[in-house]
């Protein structure tokens, strides 16, 4: 962490903060993760969140969760981890089975759908202009910035065109990213 | 007739999945379905889809698709059952991986593979964003209007400080009242 930066109080705010951008996360958190933690509370920079963000995506389980895991870990040890992941959980949770055990049946009413229809696509809007917000994040990189976007538009390419699945993506593009980055680490 | 669920089956399935899900729980969806729908007929398939849309509409993790799948499978301890699962191996990993990287963060290697792999972590979130898009892009009686709202949430986004949820929020209404 770089010494200046802001940081949680204590395990309350740190509950309340992953709380709060858990209960605005219509259609998944992720874009309001990196606007809370790093545009609002500054407990990131863009860079760390990147970084964070590419070990959460690697390993299993949802990155948004593995973000709030080692985010939590990192200010408070083991508490805060479990802290962070509980004000990711525990009021969405009884608010979706609350709405599982009431509405189920209404899903499929044309008002609702369309209603679906149109925070789907907001949804989708945020989660690219969040891309478009953390390519900042790039300039920081050992790799440089064109060879860092090549790389990104690689990865869009094989995900979103060609469908190929994740770990070929993670083998092919993320390897090529780390055999150069250890070159250039090398060089330092 | 159906056999009745039972809760560890359901859990050791859910288990069995965990270490499964990189790139988030919704890579397993295809085999959640396999087993639930299409082995056990615990579900339909009606309600397999509509249980990952509610999730997808409600505030939160989108993992919490797995609770709402193991409620409608077997109530309030189904989706205890199932949720346990699919958490309890991939967070145990997470915080020992973390941990270690951490000890070691000046590590080549480890520099190496959190500068290396950030590209492609940027290019995926792209493509998510994509991915999620293409559905309503892809029907023509709402390519336009669905562009549209991306483009206004884009601009919205990048342009001004205005809560994300509100513009959600707006997104349904604007949904409900069939403009898009």
């Amino acid at each position: 962490m770089a010494g200046e930066r802001a940081a949680p109080q204590d395990l309350w705010a740190l509950y309340l903060a992953f709380n709060r951008l858990a209960l605005q996360g219509f259609g998944g958190v992720l874009a309001v993760a990196q606007r809370e933690l790093v545009d609002r509370l500054g407990w990131l920079s863009r860079a760390e969140f990147l970084e964070v963000l590419a070990v959460a995506q690697v390993l299993p389980g949802p990155n948004v969760v593995n973000i709030s895991l080692m985010i939590g870990d990192r200010f408070f040890g083991l508490r805060g981890a479990f802290t962070a992941l509980a004000g990711m959980f525990v009021l969405p949770c009884a608010i979706v089975l609350g709405l599982t055990a009431l509405t189920g049946q209404f899903l499929h009413q044309p008002l609702v759908a369309g209603a679906l229809r149109g925070m789907g696509a907001v949804a989708a809007g945020l989660i690219l202009a969040t891309g478009l917000k953390l390519m900042g994040g790039l300039k920081a990189n050992v790799l440089g910035r064109s060879v860092s976007l090549g790389l990104a538009a690689l990865g869009f390419a094989a995900i979103a065109l060609l469908r190929l699945p994740l770990i070929w993506a993670v083998l092919g593009i993320g390897g090529l990213g780390m055999a150069l980055a250890w070159h250039r680490l090398g060089k330092d | 007739m159906p056999p009745p669920p039972d809760l560890l089956s359901l859990f050791l399935h859910f288990l069995s999945l965990s270490l499964l899900s990189i790139g988030g729980a919704i890579t397993t969806a295809p085999e959640m379905h396999r087993y639930l729908v299409g082995q056990q007929h615990w579900l339909s398939d009606t309600d397999f889809t509509g249980s990952i849309a509610l999730a997808q509409a409600a505030p939160g993790p989108n993992i919490l698709f797995v609770a709402v799948l193991g409620w409608n499978v077997a109530g309030p301890a189904g989706a205890a059952a199932a949720m346990a699962g699919i958490m309890l191996p991939s967070t145990t990993l997470v915080l020992a991986a973390t941990r270690w990287a951490r000890e070691h963060q000046q590590a080549r290697g480890i520099r190496a593979f959190t500068q290396g792999m950030a590209p492609l972590t940027l290019g995926l979130i792209v493509a998510t964003g994509w991915l999620l898009a293409a559905p309503y892009v892809a029907a023509p009686e709402h390519r336009l209007a669905t562009l549209a709202l991306i483009a206004v949430t884009l601009a919205l986004t990048l342009r001004t400080k205005l809560g994300l949820v509100w513009m959600v929020l707006a997104g349904g209404v604007v949904g409900a009242l069939g403009w898009v």
